[in-house]
């Protein structure tokens, strides 16, 4: 009988994320950045009217996790001036969105470098990860972390 | 200096520029012995660290990305043959034969699924987007899109 209960109970929890999102200054220009150098696919992209798109992309091995690519602009989501003060905090770095992993990191931040990849701090042993920091086209930072544990590298 | 803290970012470097050489120049006949000589490693030193770091050889990472660009092209009109071509495959049955295998049907029916994809997220895009965001931005079932 509590077998059952738990079991029922335990269902009916939240299971799964299928949607982030992250707010961009303009989605050509994240599109760009997503998918050719951060190599996301993209999941939708369809026109909503004029001004309006709805641009979601994945990461290569996350088919069922869309990241929405949603632009700051009056009449998405927001009202003229909170657009113009959700920009200029974008704009600014305020924000971190998400932590983003990879099987080598040392590989991965030369390859993201060489495509032209900004980042704020270079791979670092810190006490909870081995672990860089990057923005996006738009000034939206993200931490990238090693999938590995830290010591099995040695650093 | 980040250097002196990992010196082997030197080796790094050589590795990622051999894969960045391998997704510019797919659709060449590439000479993977060129690219290990290119980055200063010999050929098997280099297929064993490449697939250390990569999770497989640089002949998998190939047939890889050229199987991934021939899915993107295949969402156009290009000809399914040009495609092929356009790829760096060789003969159209080798790349039909190795389509079929890593996708599960062939390249002519990914097309097929899609275009209708496709349709079916300009025709109905609201099955694509989660409710509260359409009636956040306004967008409503008899809305013209």
């Amino acid at each position: 009988m509590f077998a059952i209960l738990f079991t029922t109970k335990a269902n009916t929890m939240i299971t799964k994320i299928n949607h982030v999102s992250i707010f961009v200054l303009d989605q050509d220009s994240a599109h760009d950045f997503y998918v050719n150098k951060l190599g996301f696919k993209v999941h939708t992209d369809v026109t909503m009217g004029p001004g309006s798109r709805w641009l979601t992309v994945c990461p290569p091995e996350q088919p069922d996790l869309e990241i929405t690519l949603m632009a700051i602009s009056e009449g998405m989501m927001f009202k003229k001036e909170s657009a113009a003060v959700m920009r200029d905090l974008v704009s600014k770095g305020t924000f971190g969105f998400a932590v983003f992993e990879c099987n080598d990191l040392l590989a991965t931040y030369e390859e993201l470098k060489a495509k032209g990849v900004v980042f704020t701090k270079p791979p670092t042993k810190e006490f909870y990860a081995f672990e860089a920091l990057f923005k996006d086209d738009s000034g939206n930072w993200f931490s990238l972390g090693e999938k590995t544990p830290v010591d099995k590298k040695g650093h | 200096m980040f250097e002196d803290i990992y010196p082997e970012i030197y080796f790094y470097r050589r590795l990622v520029q051999a894969k960045l050489f391998i997704d510019s120049h797919f659709d060449e006949s590439i000479n993977l012995d060129a690219i290990a000589d290119e980055a200063y490693f010999s050929k098997f030193h280099f297929i064993r660290i490449f697939k250390k770091i990569y999770r497989q050889t640089p002949h998998q990472y190939l047939t890889h990305v050229r199987l991934e660009k021939a899915k993107q092209l295949l969402q156009s009109n290009m000809p399914v043959g040009e495609i092929c071509y356009a790829c760096g495959f060789e003969s159209i049955p080798s790349f039909t034969t190795l389509f079929r295998k890593t996708n599960g049907c062939t390249p002519s029916d990914y097309r097929h699924q899609q275009l209708r994809l496709k349709a079916d997220r300009v025709s109905a895009p609201l099955k694509y987007i989660p409710a509260c965001f359409a009636e956040k931005n306004g967008w409503k079932e008899n809305s013209n899109f």
